[in-house]
């Protein structure tokens, strides 16, 4: 099977500080691929090449084959920690505007039919992350964990062909991370999703990922440490990708949980 | 208990803030009752009869050259000098704020210019306003557009640079190009901090206000104070600064409510 993305000899390097170097990587469609390491490997940077939001200093991103455009794009959903939702518009309006900007380049909103059908999509996407019943609510009156599901809604309106989480349960507390574990693993097989997660939380990374992969540095230079990057160390295929569902709906919340 | 946690209840709060203009009243009052027991005919310190007497005068009585009722006439030229030169730099912080903020190029293009322009005294460009435009009504908005504008736009473009790159990459994600993130993302998110800065730039704007009918005009709240001021008429000074405090308070209380009830996802309301 041919890889949705493929990333080749890549380097990110900021002045002389090299941040990245000769990442190889492929990731199969259908995929869970749960990206650790510690503070200062790489991890976000890795997240933004992929995301477009940076450009790598050596080497080449394919995404479907094809190389990938230097911005951010509608075929790359993402949900960060923070700030991934408008204060400013309602929960329904946050996940409808996803829908309106490509049907409204001008007007920028929608109106009449075509907002009600773009507002009918966007209900049915809230009620597939549990949101159905907060519509009209402003983000600043949910909690951090209904925040991260509308943002996941938000994303996944757009059917992206990748999903990047940037520690996306991060700032939430145990409990709502299992459930929000539950959500995403459900969502990830419903909608035949290919996720890329950074994590900080090695548990989560095992427990959600079908493949965890730790950036690291192989090679540390005590006199001049910017001078080396960090590469991916370990590759650890844990389920095979893409993953049939399971049947009984027993995730790993349990576990989760107890961190 | 600490005073950092000492929290007045409602009524204590408006007995404080009370407290200390009633403080102010009396002591004038007692001067003035001072001065007019020595000099009848006092003009410097003027008793409230005086006051209302003179302020009637101009309430009521029409002018007897234009036929106007002075002291509405006066509010009238000065509300509308005020408003449209606060009205035109507001549309200019919107409109320059958002895309200095939003897009690199203009603000590459427009920064320095602006900084330039905020940076020189509005009242020493009253002599080229005047030369260039008249002593007409164009001057005297287009001074108090200039000064306050620059300070605007720069608080609007600030704002818009400082919403988080989350948002911005976010909408990418989404689909939306520059004009839609300005239109849908920055826009509405500046609007709040608009209307704070058309607050904040009421001050300036009253004293570019008054400067310009204090140099040259024939009519508005400015120029009738330094008209009077000829006259020692205290007893009509007073009433119109007062006023001209009244004004400012209410258009501050209307911005303030317009905020909230427009943007109550800036204010944390409606939990």
């Amino acid at each position: 099977m041919s890889a949705l993305l493929s990333l080749k000899n890549v380097w990110v390097e900021y002045g002389d500080k090299v941040v990245l170097e000769k990442v190889n990587l492929e990731v199969a469609e259908g995929a869970f691929l749960s990206i650790i390491g510690p503070s200062g490997a790489g991890k976000s940077s890795l997240l933004r090449l992929i995301l477009g939001q940076e450009t790598p200093t050596r080497g080449t991103i394919l995404l479907d084959g094809q190389p990938l455009k230097p911005e951010c794009g509608p075929d790359r959903g993402v949900v960060f920690q923070r700030y991934s939702v408008f204060p400013h518009m309602t929960v329904l309006g946050n996940v409808t505007f996803g829908l309106e900007c490509p049907a409204a380049p001008f007007a920028a909103r929608l109106f009449g039919t075509a907002r009600r059908k773009a507002e009918a999509e966007a209900t049915a996407m809230l009620e597939a992350v549990g949101l159905g019943d907060s519509l009209h609510l402003y983000p600043a009156q949910m909690s951090g964990g209904m925040q991260q599901r509308l943002a996941i809604a938000q994303a996944l309106i757009k059917r992206p062909r990748i999903l990047l989480l940037d520690e996306p349960f991060g700032a939430l507390d145990p409990g709502i991370r299992a459930d929000m574990h539950g959500l995403i693993t459900r969502l990830w097989r419903d909608y035949s999703l290919t996720v890329v997660m950074v994590t900080h939380d090695i548990k989560e990374a095992f427990t959600l990922g079908t493949r965890v992969l730790a950036l690291d540095k192989r090679r540390h230079d005590p006199h001049a440490p910017h001078r080396y990057g960090a590469t991916a160390v370990y590759d650890l295929p844990l389920r095979g990708p893409p993953v049939p569902a399971p049947e009984p709906e027993t995730a790993p919340e349990p576990v989760a949980a107890t961190n | 208990m600490r005073w950092v946690n000492w929290h007045l209840s409602k009524r204590d709060r408006l007995i404080a803030g009370g407290a200390p203009i009633l403080l102010l009243v009396v002591i004038y009052l007692i001067m003035a009752a001072a001065r007019h027991s020595a000099n009848p005919s006092d003009k410097i310190l003027p008793l409230p009869g005086g006051m209302f007497t003179a302020m009637a005068n101009l309430l009521t009585t029409p002018d007897p050259l234009s036929g106007n009722l002075v002291f509405w006439a006066d509010t009238l030229a000065s509300l509308q000098r005020l408003g449209l030169g606060l009205g035109i730099a507001t549309l200019f912080a919107l409109v320059l704020g958002l895309l200095i903020g939003a897009l690199p190029p203009i603000r590459a293009t427009l920064s320095p210019l602006v900084t330039g322009i905020a940076v020189i005294p509005p009242i020493a460009l009253l002599p080229v306003l005047f030369i260039a435009l008249g002593l007409g009504e164009t001057s005297k908005v287009v001074l108090i557009a200039i000064g306050v504008a620059p300070v605007m736009i720069r608080d609007i473009a600030a704002h818009v640079g400082s919403l988080p790159r989350e948002q911005i990459i976010k909408a990418e994600t989404l689909g939306a190009n520059s004009w839609q993130i300005i239109a849908r993302v920055a826009l509405p998110q500046a609007m709040p901090r608009l209307l704070q800065a058309i607050r904040l730039a009421l001050g300036p704007a009253w004293v570019f206000l008054i400067s310009a009918e204090a140099v040259a005009s024939d009519i508005g709240l400015g120029y009738r104070i330094f008209l009077v001021r000829r006259y020692l008429s205290m007893d009509v000074i007073i009433p119109y600064v007062a006023w001209i405090a009244l004004l400012a308070i209410l258009m501050d209380v209307a911005l303030a409510a317009l905020s909230r009830k427009a943007f109550p996802w800036a204010h944390g309301e409606s939990r």
